[in-house]
């Protein structure tokens, strides 16, 4: 018999904050946490924007000793975890440690820690690279850090599909929690590639946004006048955990997971299919397994990522495969406000979107000012809405041609 | 400041552990919890500080904060008798 899985814990670290309650009231009230880089090396980069974490202190959660052996990244998916395992008041040690699992998902891993490494081989040759380089820079690493922080010996890895990466994460943790093969799961996204290299690759690639002067109007999802995505750094994770387990331990259910979807465009590694063939088909199957029509959903929190043709192919996907509901379901991109968090997107946009079914506020897609025609749905322009929401879908997609969608519903035994 | 001094202020700080508690005889592995990954971290922080490279067979043979002192005493002896 398959299991209904439930989410039990949250926590995150975002350009807008690390408390949850906090970052929330910031993303309704259409507040931005994007500003200019203030590294001077970045002053000769075409794009010197960023989400950044600037209130994120790890020593707030781990000893500085512990802290340095691990890349960024992996401290937000620490700090993350910590929080959702405290906020699902799950008691680890008193749980069957191999009955849990810790899937968490990023882009990039450790490009911080790459050009560190790599100016002091080529300053001081290979035998002054840190024994850390590697632990540090893979990208499961996050997922590891975790389990070994708890002793959870259950099923742990990392997942790669870029800026799909957490929607996989939080995918994989359902499916094995439904077959049985886990209690529960810490799970998630995770990512810091706000470094030099990460920057100038975006950028040459002409992705980000280059609107260095006003930072805070620059991602601009389904605007006519958005000019790529604005990079953003943090993580989110959430509590899985299978139905009974919940009940039997009296945890609150912030909400339940109905469906997903997940397809390929296989056509280009960075440019999405214009016309949405397969994300609509992630779309749809994530309405299939739910067991759901269209209409049943009452938000969407899009992928929305502020670049030219990912809107467009958003859009696109959106309408072949909620047909004439796509013109009515409010939707809106919470990337305008934090910008784009790359492989930890995911897993904050579903504690987003577990927020608007408990507080029935759909957040805002700031700097929306003059729709392109191309993206004429209801995105949620600049101001929230309330509107009572019971079941969301959440949308990712990634450079690899990754789409990921997830469905989640309000609670009801 | 000895060299004495600066392999144990660099081994408190590397390890962040107070400096109390490391005297020629404390053994890094066993006394203070470092790995492999730690001492291997330790070597090239010495090497960089003190501007020498330690002898890989060398660096096989320390165990206590004592050695790692007279091992880097050695080279950098070494290091005033080439000049």
């Amino acid at each position: 018999m398959k299991r209904r899985v439930v989410i039990t814990g949250f926590g995150l670290v975002t350009p807008l904050g690390c408390r949850v309650d906090q970052v929330w009231y910031h993303i309704c009230n259409g507040d931005s946490g994007v500003n200019t880089i203030a590294d001077e090396c970045f002053t000769v980069f075409r794009s010197r924007i960023a989400g950044q974490c600037l209130d994120f202190n790890i020593d707030d959660y781990i000893p500085s000793k512990d802290a340095k052996k691990i890349e960024r990244f992996t401290q937000f998916a620490l700090a993350s975890s910590m929080d959702a395992v405290k906020h699902s008041g799950l008691e680890i040690p008193k749980e069957a440690p191999e009955n849990i699992a810790v899937i968490i998902g990023c882009g990039v891993g450790g490009l911080g820690e790459i050009e560190r490494q790599q100016d002091k081989l080529r300053d001081s040759g290979p035998n002054r690279v840190s024994p850390y380089t590697i632990p540090k820079i893979m990208l499961n690493a996050a997922a590891g850090h975790v389990s070994m922080y708890y002793g959870i010996t259950g099923p742990t890895y990392g997942i790669a599909t870029a800026c799909a990466s957490a929607n996989n994460a939080m995918i994989d943790a359902y499916k094995m929690i439904r077959d049985g093969d886990a209690s529960c799961a810490i799970t998630g996204g995770t990512e810091s590639a706000v470094t030099q290299l990460g920057i100038a690759g975006f950028c040459s690639m002409r992705a980000l946004s280059e609107r260095n002067d006003a930072p805070q109007v620059a991602s601009r999802p389904f605007d006519k006048n958005r000019d790529g995505f604005v990079i953003g750094e943090g993580g989110g994770i959430l509590i899985f955990e299978d139905l009974e387990h919940a009940k039997r331990r009296g945890a609150t259910i912030w909400g339940e997971v109905l469906g997903y979807g997940i397809s390929s465009d296989a056509s280009h590694i960075t440019q999405p299919d214009k016309e949405g063939i397969h994300a609509a088909r992630a779309m749809k199957d994530t309405l299939r397994t739910a067991g759901l029509r269209p209409e049943q959903i009452d938000y969407i929190n899009a992928h929305g990522t502020s670049t030219i043709l990912g809107d467009i192919a958003e859009t696109a996907a959106i309408k072949r495969s909620f047909g004439d509901w796509a013109y009515r379901v409010p939707i809106s991109s919470t990337k305008s406000e934090i910008g784009h968090l790359l492989g930890g997107s995911g897993g904050v946009e579903l504690i987003f979107s577990l927020l608007t079914i408990r507080d029935g506020v759909i957040p805002p897609t700031i700097n929306l000012e003059e729709p392109d025609p191309l993206c004429d749905l209801d995105f949620t322009p600049n101001v929230a809405r309330e509107k009572k929401v019971d079941r969301i879908m959440s949308n990712s997609f990634g450079f690899g041609g990754h789409n990921a969608c997830i469905a989640v519903g309000r609670f009801q035994d | 400041m000895t060299t004495e001094d600066k392999v144990i202020d660099i081994i408190a700080e590397q390890l962040g552990v107070d400096k109390a508690n490391i005297n020629r005889n404390t053994d890094i592995a066993n006394d203070l919890g470092a790995d492999s990954l730690d001492i291997a971290e330790l070597l090239i922080e010495f090497e960089e500080q003190f501007d020498i490279d330690i002898d890989e067979e060398n660096a096989q043979n320390i165990s206590t904060v004592g050695q790692v002192i007279d091992q880097i005493q050695a080279e950098l002896d070494k290091d005033s008798t080439d000049k």
